[in-house]
């Protein structure tokens, strides 16, 4: 594995010898190690079924959810172990965005905001909640769109605002990390352009961690790109320099339609 | 004509059936009622007097309407938190598992069950535990009753309500995990939010079967023509009224026992299709 | 696209306390409530279940399914010398047998030609008001059905107690779950198996006969199966229709006993009490059996 081009900023996330299995022997994370450096967008690609979903969420342990699942290794949140955190103190550095927009039905578009704190039996000052629903709705530039609608459910939203709404929501916590998990999939391109700059102007404050399956979106906004195959990292570069000089054959393949 | 267009009138004429016979239905109760509607008008819902001695009959159905009332109410009380339990252990905590569908299929045989059974298995089992616990000292009554309805109606409570709650969508349950949420606080702001038309629906559902069931209350609720007044004490329902007065009565008797039953019908048909009106709109 | 940069006001998330002990205390304990409840729901099955076979087996022997009853002095005189009671259940077997059979007769064309019809005529406004009506003969009490049918078949076809009555009784109940379920069956046929069949000019009845029935012939039977399993063990219409009767009986205008009806009838007398309990051992064995049989046939279609 190549690391020649990464870190110039510091690490925030660092993946040591991750492997993850399903059912004992079906590895879907083979022997991962790699570092994230912060503030920057890094991408995970690869045909689908490699293990870049699992890696996504093996971050904030999400992966954990599906039942006989094993993992060794470790990952680093600024030098903890978050095998060793508690999931609700993990989850709060690190937040998630998933493929739908998946905003809670039942929920009117302020609450679907604060979300997270109720569920965490956090109870915030009506002030505090008020500037808490603003800021964040402001940073994923849905704040105008929806000023005058808080209370009305979020299932309202058009998919592309509905999906700003999840990113507002995992905001809210003001978490390190922000991991996506191919969120524009189900989005029109103008919705898409519009997650896509926005991504861009969060890495200002946030790490982001996007898995896609779109090679343009990654090369647009990324500043870092792994390619995974078969659960395996094959390489990991600065986007720039694997989009134009890719080292393994198989990343080659992979860029240039050959497989996918 | 062809052998189509006879096998397609075939069809449409036996859909009359159904007509015929709930029309049928509606029809004989409210004919069979008439004598007693003319003898006590409205207030027959409002009389709590059943004097069937011959020269000073009476009869008001109050009392039984209480008791019916009374005891699937104790049993919907009684049964929720089985019921609730076992939809979230088959549909949420175990499910797809081994454990769950073993559970579903024991539940399922719950409902099986005929109420006769449940009837002697009250009468012999249960009813003595009542006495020898100290709660009544015959055993018989409105809690026994209830009791023994709320086992009868867990299955009915529990499979709509599963079912609701394995149709969350998935990834409404991971964005709360992805927020930190411990799996309490998944079901809480959640499966149930999402899930609570199709809950309530079931519990309607199966406080309707409550209303309507016969043998094992009327084994159970000591046939006493009172108004219940406390948990321990004894009542009558509708469905048991008729199920013990019916053979034996004739005339005015007869034509009340019938507008009981008229009433029984509008009453569960009523809470059926609220039942129904919920699951309906929730598709 | 401006952001504005508001950012420095919202506290980290990990300034609050996570309450981590407690939650998970509440979870743990939530999550042993539901257990507890579960354990408690699926105990009836079996303390239900148990109880019929303690108590039930004594009695299950040759004479329980050749005789019938003996009165309540022959069967006080032997509980009081230690005997088994003598005598059996012949009567109310064979009965409930003969009424579940008629009632089948009447219910399972109806029922199929209806689901059939719903099937075929899905959106229209009739087929899905005949649906609801459907839904309500399903609800109506079991008593309720007895009570109807004693004025229509006791008082003016047999003018009196009868099998006919008691079946007619059943027939109402089994019905609405034979409606449903053949249309359900049919719903799962898929469109193309039907549209091959109809782009061959097959007539509308061979489709039916030929590819509509046969293929969702399993579910059509597992709906039977519990409709079946459903009525057999009614007591409540029966005792207004067909009241029982001490002696096998054939005859369709003429009343008859059933397994469930022996029960109501002497549950309360001492010296009968351990028949009864190897009657509703028999009976909840035969529900049974029927039920694992629908499960079996169904599951058997998923494959």
């Amino acid at each position: 594995m190549n690391e020649n081009n990464i870190n110039t900023q510091p690490a925030i996330l660092s993946i040591e010898n991750l492997s993850i299995a399903y059912d004992k022997d079906k590895l879907a994370v083979k022997n991962v190690s790699a570092t994230i450096e912060k503030n920057s967008i890094t991408a995970i690609m690869g045909p689908s079924g490699c293990g870049k979903t699992t890696l996504l969420r093996a971050i904030n342990r999400m992966h954990e959810l599906y039942p006989n699942i094993s993992t060794t290794g470790i990952i680093k949140l600024s030098n903890d172990n978050i095998y060793e955190m508690s999931t609700i103190k993990l989850r709060r550095k690190i937040g998630m965005v998933f493929q739908r927009p998946n905003p809670f039905p039942t929920l009117s578009i302020y609450d679907n905001v604060v979300a997270g704190y109720k569920m965490n039996d956090i109870h915030l000052k009506r002030l505090e909640r008020d500037e808490i629903v603003e800021t964040s709705l402001r940073d994923v530039t849905l704040w105008d769109e929806v000023k005058d609608s808080l209370h009305k459910k979020g299932t309202f939203l058009s998919g592309g605002q509905q999906q700003r709404l999840c990113i507002a929501r995992a905001l809210a916590f003001k978490p390190d990390v922000i991991l996506l998990d191919e969120p524009t999939s189900a989005l029109d391109p103008v919705a898409t352009a519009k997650i896509e700059d926005l991504l861009v102007d969060l890495k200002k404050q946030y790490t982001i961690v996007l898995v896609t399956h779109n090679m343009s979106q990654a090369a647009r906004i990324s500043d870092n790109s792994m390619f995974m195959y078969m659960g395996e990292l094959i390489e990991y570069e600065d986007t720039k320099t694997m989009f134009t000089n890719p080292k393994d054959k198989r990343t080659e393949g992979y860029l240039t339609g050959k497989f996918g | 004509m062809n052998s189509d267009k006879i096998l397609k009138y075939v069809l449409f004429f036996a859909s009359f059936l159904i007509l015929l016979i709930s029309g049928g239905m509606l029809y004989s109760l409210i004919q069979g009622s008439m004598l007693s509607m003319h003898h006590f008008g409205w207030k027959f819902l409002i009389s709590s007097e059943w004097n069937p001695t011959k020269g000073q009959e009476h009869y008001g159905a109050l009392l039984f309407i209480a008791g019916t009332l009374f005891t699937s109410i104790l049993a919907l009380i009684i049964a929720l938190p089985m019921a609730f339990s076992t939809s979230l252990f088959i549909g949420e905590y175990f499910r797809n598992t081994r454990m769950a569908s073993i559970v579903s299929t024991l539940v399922d045989l719950l409902a099986g069950i005929p109420s006769i059974i449940y009837g002697l298995w009250g009468f012999y089992i249960l009813r003595p535990f009542i006495v020898s616990i100290g709660l009544s000292a015959q055993g018989y009554g409105i809690f026994t009753a209830g009791l023994i309805l709320a086992i009868m109606i867990i299955p009915y409570a529990t499979s709509l309500s599963n079912t609701s709650i394995m149709m969350v969508p998935n990834e409404l349950k991971e964005a709360a995990y992805s927020l930190g949420a411990t799996r309490l606080e998944v079901i809480w702001n959640v499966i149930l939010p999402n899930a609570r038309s199709g809950i309530a629906a079931s519990y309607i559902l199966a406080f309707g079967r409550a209303l309507g069931e016969t043998l094992a209350v009327t084994m159970l609720i000591g046939n006493a023509n009172i108004i219940p007044t406390g948990l321990f004490s004894t009542g009558n329902t509708m469905a048991s009224v008729i199920a013990n007065q019916f053979g034996e009565a004739s005339g005015l008797q007869l034509s009340s026992l019938i507008e009981i039953g008229l009433l029984l019908f509008v009453i569960t048909t009523l809470i059926n299709a609220a039942g129904k009106f919920i699951i309906k709109k929730m598709a | 696209m401006g952001i504005v940069n508001k950012h420095t006001k919202i506290n980290r998330a990990d300034i609050y306390p996570d309450h981590f002990g407690r939650r998970k205390f509440k979870n743990n304990l939530f999550l042993g409530t539901v257990i507890f409840f579960s354990l408690i729901t699926i105990s009836f099955v079996f303390l239900i279940i148990g109880t019929l076979v303690v108590k039930g087996y004594h009695q299950i022997n040759w004479a329980f399914f050749t005789q019938t009853p003996p009165d309540t002095f022959t069967a006080m005189m032997a509980k009081s010398s230690g005997q088994l009671i003598p005598g059996g259940i012949i009567n109310g077997i064979t009965g409930t047998l003969y009424l579940v059979a008629i009632a089948s007769l009447i219910a399972i064309p109806f029922g199929i030609l209806i689901g059939i019809y719903l099937y075929e005529n899905s959106s229209k406004r009739y087929a899905s008001f005949i649906r609801d009506i459907t839904d309500v003969l399903q609800g109506v009490p079991s008593i309720v059905v007895g009570l109807i049918v004693y004025l229509w078949v006791v008082v003016h076809i047999t003018r009196g107690y009868s099998v006919l009555a008691g079946s007619t009784a059943l027939a109402i109940m089994m019905l609405p779950l034979i409606i449903r379920s053949t249309e359900e069956a049919m719903k799962m046929i898929p469109d193309t198996l039907k549209e091959a069949a109809i782009a061959l000019g097959t007539p509308y009845y061979k489709v039916v006969l030929r590819v509509l029935i046969p293929t969702s012939f399993s579910g059509i039977m597992t709906g039977i199966l519990l409709a079946i399993s459903r009525i057999m063990g009614e007591t409540a219409p029966l005792m207004l229709t067909t009241l029982g009767n001490p002696a096998i009986n054939w005859n369709i205008t003429k009343p008859v006993s059933a397994v469930p009806l022996l029960i109501w009838q002497f549950y309360n007398d001492p010296n009968m009490v351990d028949l009864i309990w190897s009657s509703t051992l028999f009976l909840m064995g035969f529900v049974l059996i029927l039920n694992l049989l629908a499960k079996w046939i169904a599951a058997k279609r998923n494959f």
